[in-house]
């Protein structure tokens, strides 16, 4: 089988004996990268609504919030925040006398990306709050309607439609980003590949497969991001419903 | 009818015969009071909007609120349900006056539990309809009294199903989205979702300023239905002919005082200066 597949020069499709742990780093990446997606997406929500809100209390962290993480480069805050985590909690059980914890290198991960996509997907939400017409919640309360059945069953639906094209765009930067974790020693796909490279001294040949999951994966994605725009648009007059 | 009523009546020909109430509109009536607003007052920035407004509504009152454009009527009318809230000022309905405090922002706010009770027996149906984009006729009808109120789901959709064959919808209306349909059956169904909390006062606010002049009249065919059945209404509108036809009582606003009130003849005697004015304007 090699021999045949070697022959029509595919032998790419062997992935060398690398396959498992290509697979391996796929599944890594994504599975960071989804969950970071929940972590920022709830940080995203709660930071827009705080940002919204008429509240300084409210207002001024959540400005802080995005205001710093949006202009610092990614790869400095994802050192930044590993090593001062792990720093803060040396510090912490140092003081309570109890045992060195380690920071468990994919929690950070999810932590860090979580945190500085949370501030883009602040802005999101927030820009989409803002395009909700002021009538469709005015109604919303002079029908009774609590503040937890506005947001629910009235604001979320509709901030949606106008959200949804900038989430799967901020979606899209935050699976890429995933691949700047490997540097806190994650065995993700990028740092899979890599390694199978450096092994087999091919490393272009699996930089190219890597590129490949990443373009499926987000190739997909693209496809779910288009079924929820549909979802989430009908009633809209001129769209596809 | 006299001269000027007939000139001032621009959907005389769409609408059927005054009913009863109207033409007699200066015997007064004697229901109890069902809501007192009182002595008013709203600011934003600098500007007063409004400067000690008031009015009291009986059972089976519909009351117009008219006068140009920045007079404070619709203010006057947010104020009610609190959708503004007032600097200074009384609501009372059915005896229970609306308990001000220091709300969470720091600004007077009106008793969480008592303005909830207040906005599930007052009804709006606004200017631009406000019909929630995302959900169908269907659903628009049945939210709040079902969330709201807590009527079961069936009861909410045959009393929604009832309503919009009451304001004239076929019953295939009731799975489009609002969108879809004409300004005036959007404010049809704006008005059937009022209905459906069966409330005790409706407030329309300029329910036919953002419709095409051909849809006014279906509109207001519906409305003055709700007038001929004694519903409670308070009402804010251009239409002086159809203020004369379906007002127990006509409040004329100016700078955010009431400048004039009375039965609709106020409408065809205007005693005050400004009242005559703002008539004489309508007409060029």
């Amino acid at each position: 089988m090699n021999d045949f597949l070697h022959s029509i020069g595919l032998q790419a499709l062997s992935l060398q004996g690398f396959g498992p742990l290509l697979a391996q780093g796929a599944w890594m990446t994504l599975k960071l990268a989804l969950l970071s997606l929940a972590l920022s997406l709830s940080l995203g929500l709660i930071g827009a609504c705080a940002k919204c809100s008429p509240l300084r209390v409210l207002r001024v962290p959540a400005t802080l919030y995005t205001t710093l993480i949006r202009s610092v480069p990614d790869l400095v805050l994802i050192l930044l925040i590993f090593y001062t985590l792990q720093l803060w909690l040396n510090d912490f059980t140092e003081m309570l006398g109890w045992n060195y914890i380690e920071i468990d290198p994919f929690m950070a991960g999810v932590i860090t990306l979580g945190f500085i996509y949370g501030a883009y997907f602040t802005e999101n939400f927030r820009g989409a709050i803002l395009s909700v017409p002021a009538g469709q919640l005015e109604a919303a309360k002079a029908y009774g309607l609590n503040r937890t059945q506005r947001f629910r069953l009235v604001l979320f639906p509709q901030l949606m439609r106008f959200a949804l094209p900038g989430l799967g765009n901020n979606w899209l930067v935050l699976l890429k980003s995933t691949a700047l974790v490997s540097i806190i020693g994650l065995a993700d796909l990028v740092k899979a590949a890599q390694n199978a490279g450096k092994t087999t001294n091919n490393t272009l040949y699996f930089l190219i497969l890597a590129a490949l999951v990443y373009l499926v994966i987000t190739t997909l994605s693209n496809r779910l991001f288009k079924r929820l725009e549909r979802r989430y648009n009908t009633g809209i007059k001129g769209l596809a419903s | 009818m006299t001269l000027s009523a007939h000139a001032l009546s621009s959907h005389n020909e769409q609408l059927p015969e005054p009913f009863p109430m109207a033409r007699h509109a200066s015997i007064a009536n004697t229901a109890a009071v069902k809501l007192t607003v009182e002595d008013l007052h709203k600011h934003y920035g600098d500007h007063q909007v409004l400067k000690g407004v008031s009015l009291q509504a009986r059972k089976g009152d519909v009351i117009s609120l008219i006068g140009a454009s920045g007079s404070g009527k619709s203010t006057m009318l947010r104020c009610i349900n609190f959708l503004e809230q007032p600097d200074a000022g009384a609501i009372t309905l059915d005896g229970q006056t609306i308990e001000m405090r220091q709300g969470r922002a720091g600004v007077r706010a009106p008793h969480p539990a008592q303005l909830q009770n207040l906005r599930t027996r007052l009804a709006m149906v606004f200017q631009h309809f406000n019909l929630w984009s995302h959900m169908t006729v269907l659903e628009n009808i049945c939210l709040a009294p079902r969330r709201v109120l807590g009527v079961s789901a069936q009861d909410a959709e045959a009393r929604a199903r009832a309503y919009l064959d009451k304001v004239g919808l076929p019953s295939r209306a009731a799975d489009q989205y609002p969108a879809f349909l004409s300004g005036g059956q959007q404010q049809r169904v704006a008005i059937a979702r009022a209905l459906a909390m069966e409330p005790e006062i409706i407030l329309f606010d300029e329910p036919t300023s953002a419709l095409d002049p051909e849809l006014v009249g279906e509109v207001l065919k519906v409305i003055q239905t709700l007038a001929e059945e004694g519903r409670t209404m308070l009402m804010v509108t251009h239409e002086m002919g159809f203020a004369r036809k379906v007002s127990s009582q006509v409040l004329f606003l100016h700078q955010g005082r009431v400048e004039e009130q009375g039965s609709a003849a106020i409408l065809d005697h205007p005693q005050s200066e400004r009242l005559q004015q703002f008539l004489s304007n309508r007409l060029k």
